[in-house]
């Protein structure tokens, strides 16, 4: 039996796109220059910072999503262990890229900032900084284990411990810093304290729920990739024993059945 | 779970490492290597290396340590060792914790000659002998048992080399926190309160022990 | 207004980075789709995961 590829349609370049992705694209198509507009034009400078205060609109949100992005690989892998099901797989997965992404984003635009606002690229006594550094390499060690090519099965469930790890690490490691230099530069969450203007804080909100769909946007894309992907090698496996068996004139059932169970699930 | 059998495992490891004298032949060189070059790297200025001796000493042992996990984990490969392991009936909980006091005890052999040779050509004084020893117990625990278990994780892979490092070196970033202080305390270079240090490395070790004795089950079954 | 080459450089990497990767998931997925049988795709044929 030969496995027949479907021929895909001339210039279909969002294959992984549906109704919802699109309408989340849409979104975010009107929302970042909206944004932008916002972060830029309208919202006031800041009296101590001026106009570095107009990259806070995307350095914060982009560090919550970092770490909202990290807990859900984190919920991810321990459903995974739990109900061994390759859709929490998957979706760890995708979410640790993204988290990965984003905290590296968080570095980058949190360093650009530091340097007009503290004067330095980098604090070390800071605890978030340090924290944020940290978790990125952690997770991007998770990335490294992921590629490896090794049973599916086992290594999502090494991935699932390390996922979990990762995550119960990161508040030791933020105690650790904390204490280490005891000192922070970050302001305490100044929207908290209520002195902000209107168009500040809706800045702040507009950027978090920009960042919010640009997150699920993502993930969504990036699920049916590593579902495609699996699925993919799935084939490949599959693949593989009806040529040996073809090979030595076997025609058994297996090889069929084995491909339909997609050798993972 | 039984400790004595625990300690059945813990004794074979060593045993095996005992006969085989890498630990005694390679890696207590190299580790008086990395002291030598440490000499050499910071300009053989004897303050800087009695003010940088805390942080340098925790570095060499996390450089140490991934070679003594590498070891671990490859006399299980050899020979298909971890698969007769496997068909005794020993529970994994004990497997991990034979296999973490096996890397303890090498780790702290190889921390108390470094220690010493640091002393000695480090110029370094100890104002406080207990805290020295107790953190450096409860450190190597820490290190010991999430090696133990970021080695499994490894096992059985064919990157295992690079891919251990970039696992395990950022897990292991609060016990280079926290030892590097605890010691800079015990130095009498820091002014840091040493056993608010002493908890967070028992925090430490205690998680990664029971968060080891439970994945390892699961993981050594299929690595 | 102050810290110009900051705040482009600061939002160029905040839209250019993920919107890199979003492409290169993109890509991905459209090479993925091709080699992998329609009906296996099952989010494309039902609309929805």
């Amino acid at each position: 039996m030969k496995i027949k590829f479907k021929e895909v349609k001339e210039g279909r370049f969002n294959a992984t796109s549906s109704r919802s992705t699109r309408f989340l694209g849409f979104c975010l198509a009107l929302g970042i220059p909206t944004l932008i507009l916002f972060a830029f034009v309208f919202s006031p400078k800041d009296d101590t910072m001026e106009d570095a205060v107009r990259l806070l609109y995307i350095h914060v949100p982009v560090a919550i999503f970092s770490y909202v992005a990290f807990g859900i690989t984190a919920i991810g892998s321990i459903c995974y262990l739990w109900k061994q099901s390759r859709w929490w797989d998957t979706t760890a997965h995708a979410s640790a890229e993204i988290g990965v992404i984003f905290s590296a984003l968080t570095l980058i635009t949190g360093s650009i900032w530091g340097r007009p606002t503290w004067n330095t690229w980098w604090e070390w006594g800071d605890v978030r900084l340090v924290t944020t550094l940290v978790m990125f390499l952690m997770f991007v060690g998770y990335l490294a284990l992921r590629q490896v090519p090794a049973q599916p099965q086992i290594r999502a469930k090494r991935a699932a411990i390390v996922g979990i790890i990762g995550t119960i690490n990161i508040p030791i490691v933020n105690r650790s810093v904390e204490w280490w230099e005891n000192s922070t530069l970050h302001q305490q969450s100044s929207l908290t304290d209520g002195n902000l203007e209107d168009l500040t804080l809706f800045t702040w909100f507009l950027g978090t729920l920009i960042l919010g769909i640009a997150y699920l946007w993502l993930m969504i894309h990036r699920f049916r990739v590593g579902w495609l992907a699996s699925e993919h090698e799935a084939l490949g496996y599959g693949a593989a024993i009806e040529e040996r068996q073809a090979e030595a004139g076997i025609q058994t059932a297996i090889a069929s059945e084995y491909r339909e169970e997609g050798e993972i699930e | 779970m039984e400790l004595r059998d625990a300690w059945s495992i813990a004794r074979k490891d060593l045993r095996i490492e005992f006969r085989s004298r890498i630990l005694t032949n390679q890696i207590a060189p190299y580790t008086l290597l990395i002291v030598v070059l440490f000499g050499f790297a910071l300009d053989a200025d004897t303050q800087t290396l009695r003010d940088t001796g805390p942080g340098l000493f925790w570095v060499a042992v996390l450089l140490i340590a991934l070679l003594a996990v590498q070891r671990a984990v490859k006399i299980e490969d050899d020979d298909a060792a971890k698969e007769r392991m496997l068909l005794t009936p020993v529970h994994p909980s004990s497997v991990f914790l034979g296999k973490a006091i096996a890397l303890f005890v090498q780790l702290f052999a190889l921390e108390t000659l470094l220690f010493f040779v640091m002393l000695a050509l480090f110029d370094l004084s100890v104002e406080d002998p207990l805290l020295i020893c107790f953190s450096a117990v409860l450190a190597t625990i820490g290190i010991a048992s999430s090696g133990t278990l970021y080695g499994v994780i490894t096992a059985g892979v064919g990157v295992r080399e690079t891919l251990l490092p970039i696992l395990l070196l950022p897990v292991l970033a609060p016990i280079a926190i926290g030892a590097t202080r605890t010691f800079g305390d015990a130095f009498g270079r820091v002014d840091a309160d040493g056993w608010a240090w002493f908890g967070l490395l028992s925090v430490f070790a205690v998680i990664y022990t029971v968060l080891g004795m439970f994945a390892y089950g699961q993981l050594v079954e299929d690595a | 207004m102050s810290h110009l080459g900051y705040l482009i450089a600061g939002w160029a990497f905040g839209i250019g980075v993920p919107g890199i990767y979003a492409i290169f998931v993109l890509r991905r997925g459209r090479k993925l789709s091709a080699e992998v049988p329609v009906e296996r795709q099952r989010w494309i044929s039902s609309g929805e995961e």
